[in-house]
């Protein structure tokens, strides 16, 4: 074990990912009793539901020959049969037949990982399962709250999940990267306060008597029909080790008291995000943007995705180039800015989880 | 938990020796390239018996959470395979070959109860485990069996670590284990995880099924070297490759033909998997089954035997005592595949 100084971040350009954690494999409704395969944090995982229902994921790969698992079928109450000599395998990853044998191999299992459903997703833990406490799945309750109404998508991004890490906790970007739907000037004038807590960080930018830009226009419109004037717009970023970030965003009408804590005269939304590395440079991304306004309106929650899946995407292509040109330039170093400030606790978080896991100078 | 089965050799050093009961001794070693030892892991390392070199699996006792210190016991058993004398004269500062640790015994978290049984050197692959479902304030107990108190290592650590979950059961204190109602305990969220002398295992394993318990909740480790009668020296034929080998009671079947130069067919050399299976085509005697690759039936059967762990014997019901007068070693003629 090596003891290094706890109060240095490094900026290692291809960070590693913590496995004693839970990150999410799945929507709720991709798993099904058709088996499905998804590369988890750089392992090949089969998910599907046993007949009662409950969520499994099992290692993608046969005991016997390292057959993917995900192209077989489900069979019985919880089993998965392998789709190349037939063994099949129950939920727990143990084999329960095996072909052309009266007795089974004890050895023949295939890893099985601990799984969670919750807040519409399926959360899965890829390292020490001893240590797999539910209490750890990140908080995202406004996910399946009555008082929240919304939906979202998956992005597939091709970077290393760290990058999204930093895209999301430093929302200057918006003036350059989403100038046409989110963006404004005062964004990166703005002051912002960064706390950390534990495995959370936080940064909270109030923006005050501004024009709103045409997304959050809309918005007021559609809570305050012909809504005009100067707005007070919020950005409270929360981030929760490993990798999920929910943003707390809104405008409301100026000078009614938002800063102060009466959002009533505002619209008000959580962009969930939570970052699921796939290999050392591909990610899944999910998100979905929820609303406590207007619940009723199937309308506005298509918009709201639709909208925010076009401003994702310039994240993505963003995001694409930058590990390209990471990738493309191994001299280079990265340096860092003020505006880092939240991105850089994620990092020091991430990586004393590393540490924990003695793999912060192995991993990635 | 990923049972990994890559074997990577290294050297490692032998730290110390301690007896820690009648015929067990504990090893301490120390690898060159440690890695973290899960519960129910185990290693393979290289003994030497009078020249040759031979490979043999045991059970991780416990280790330090980076791996650097590995601690294996080994039962003295003149009468198994060999390799014990040679790990009781292991002394500090001796260098070995062994593996990273292995698993084929992986522990699932998340069953409603679990049942940890451990019959004599057995333990060994079971304390790990218990140490890790009373972290995980799981619901569990150890049943731990054997011949006499001396013979059991371990007793005290595991008195003081599980207190009222450690059940022991003692042959000559008149307390031994009814396999029938241990079992009797058992429901369909319980998981049963075992390690033991081939007797108890099978045992265990018949009235398993007799109870229709799910059978995949059943979890053993058997390193093939145990078997229903003491072995005896005997006598294979191999028609075939005009061979005749004898068996001495220190080797395997397979290790012996293979000294005799025949080219055998093996995967696990534990009685597991079933790949050095050899045809029987005559036989006087009798064969004791080790492994646990055939089922009842193709045991009584007899027509095939797995001779990387099963041996021949010559009396027919197994005990020396029924073997008439004067009968020769048993005499085993196989065709291999
Ligand atoms: S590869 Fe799966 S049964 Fe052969
Ligand atoms: S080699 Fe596997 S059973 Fe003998
Ligand atoms: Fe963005």
């Amino acid at each position: 074990m090596t003891t290094t100084a706890s109060s240095s971040t490094t900026t290692a350009k291809i960070l590693g990912h913590p496995l004693n954690a839970w990150y999410v494999a799945a929507w709720d409704h991709e798993v099904t009793r058709t088996p499905m395969s998804r590369r988890i944090a750089n392992r090949p995982v089969a998910l599907y539901r046993t007949e009662e229902g409950k969520a499994v994921a099992l290692a993608d790969s046969c005991w016997h020959r390292l057959a993917p698992l995900s192209l077989g079928k489900t069979v019985g109450k919880d089993g998965i049969q392998c789709p190349y000599h037939g063994i099949v395998y129950n939920s727990a990853g143990r084999c329960v037949s095996m072909p052309a044998q009266e007795t089974i191999n004890p050895s023949a299992t295939v890893p099985s990982f601990p799984v969670i459903e919750r807040y519409r997703f399926i959360w899965i833990w890829m390292g020490d399962p001893t240590q797999a406490d539910p209490a750890l799945v990140p908080d995202m309750g406004q996910m399946d709250s009555d008082e929240w109404a919304g939906d979202g998508q998956t992005i597939h991004a091709e970077c290393n999940y760290q990058l999204i890490l930093d895209n999301l906790m430093d929302l200057t970007h918006e003036e350059f990267v989403h100038s046409s739907s989110i963006g404004q000037e005062e964004l990166s004038e703005s002051e912002f306060i960064t706390t950390r807590e534990g495995n959370r960080v936080t940064v909270t930018r109030w923006m005050l008597d501004i024009d709103a830009p045409p997304f959050w226009r809309k918005n007021m419109r559609d809570k305050f029909p012909g809504f005009e004037g100067k707005v007070d717009r919020w950005q409270i970023i929360h981030f929760e080790a490993p990798s999920t970030i929910r943003i707390d965003v809104g405008v409301a009408k100026a000078g009614t008291g938002a800063p102060e804590g009466d959002r009533s005269q505002g619209v008000n939304g959580y962009v969930m995000n939570t970052i699921t590395p796939e290999t050392d440079r591909s990610s899944h991304y999910f998100w979905a943007f929820m609303r406590n306004y207007r619940l009723e309106s199937q309308l506005i929650t298509t918009q709201l995705r639709d909208g925010v899946h076009g401003v994702f995407g310039e994240d993505e292509r963003m995001l694409k180039a930058q590990q390209e040109a990471i990738d493309a330039n191994p001299d280079y170093e990265f340096y860092n800015l003020n505006i880092d400030s939240g991105g850089m606790w994620v990092r020091r978080i991430l990586e004393s989880m590393l540490e924990a896991e003695d793999r912060l100078h192995t991993s990635a | 938990m990923a049972a990994t089965n890559i074997e990577v050799w290294q050297d490692a050093t032998v730290v110390r020796t301690v007896v820690v009961a009648k015929d067990i001794v504990r090893i301490e070693l120390e690898p060159e390239l440690p890695a973290r030892a899960e519960p129910g892991s185990h290693i393979d390392l290289l003994v030497t018996m009078a020249g040759q070199q031979a490979k043999r699996s045991y059970s991780v006792v416990e280790s330090s959470q980076d791996g650097s210190r590995l601690v294996i016991s080994v039962l003295r058993a003149p009468l198994s395979r060999g390799g014990s004398i040679f790990m009781h004269g292991l002394e500090a500062g001796r260098r070995l070959r062994i593996t990273q640790p292995l698993q084929n015994f992986p522990l699932r978290v998340g069953a409603g109860k679990y049942i940890l049984l451990a019959g004599g050197v057995g333990i060994t692959a079971i304390l790990n485990m218990a140490a890790v479902l009373k972290r995980l304030k799981a619901d569990y107990v150890v049943v731990y069996a054997g011949r006499s108190r001396s013979a059991m290592a371990y007793l005290e650590l595991l008195q003081r670590e599980h207190g009222q979950r450690l059940e022991v059961h003692v042959d000559d204190e008149g307390t031994s284990l009814k396999v029938p109602e241990l079992l009797a305990r058992a429901d369909e969220h319980t998981e049963l995880y075992m390690c033991g002398p081939i007797r108890l295992m099978d045992a265990v394993r018949r009235e398993w099924i007799e109870r229709e318990l799910e059978f995949s909740s059943l979890r053993y480790e058997t390193f093939g070297n145990s078997g229903w009668y003491d072995p005896e020296e005997f006598i294979v034929r191999v028609p075939k490759l005009d061979l005749e080998v004898t068996v001495p009671p220190g080797r395997s079947m397979l290790e012996a033909l293979e000294d005799a130069g025949a080219e055998m067919m093996f995967d696990c050399r534990k009685g597991e998997c079933g790949l050095c299976e050899v045809r029987i085509t005559e036989l006087s005697g009798r064969i004791d089954h080790r492994d646990v690759f055939y089922s009842e039936r193709q045991k009584r059967q007899s027509t095939k035997m797995n001779c990387c762990v099963s041996r021949a014997v010559t009396s027919p019901t197994g005990a020396r005592a029924d073997a008439r007068a004067g009968a020769g070693p048993a005499v085993v003629v196989i065709e291999p595949n």
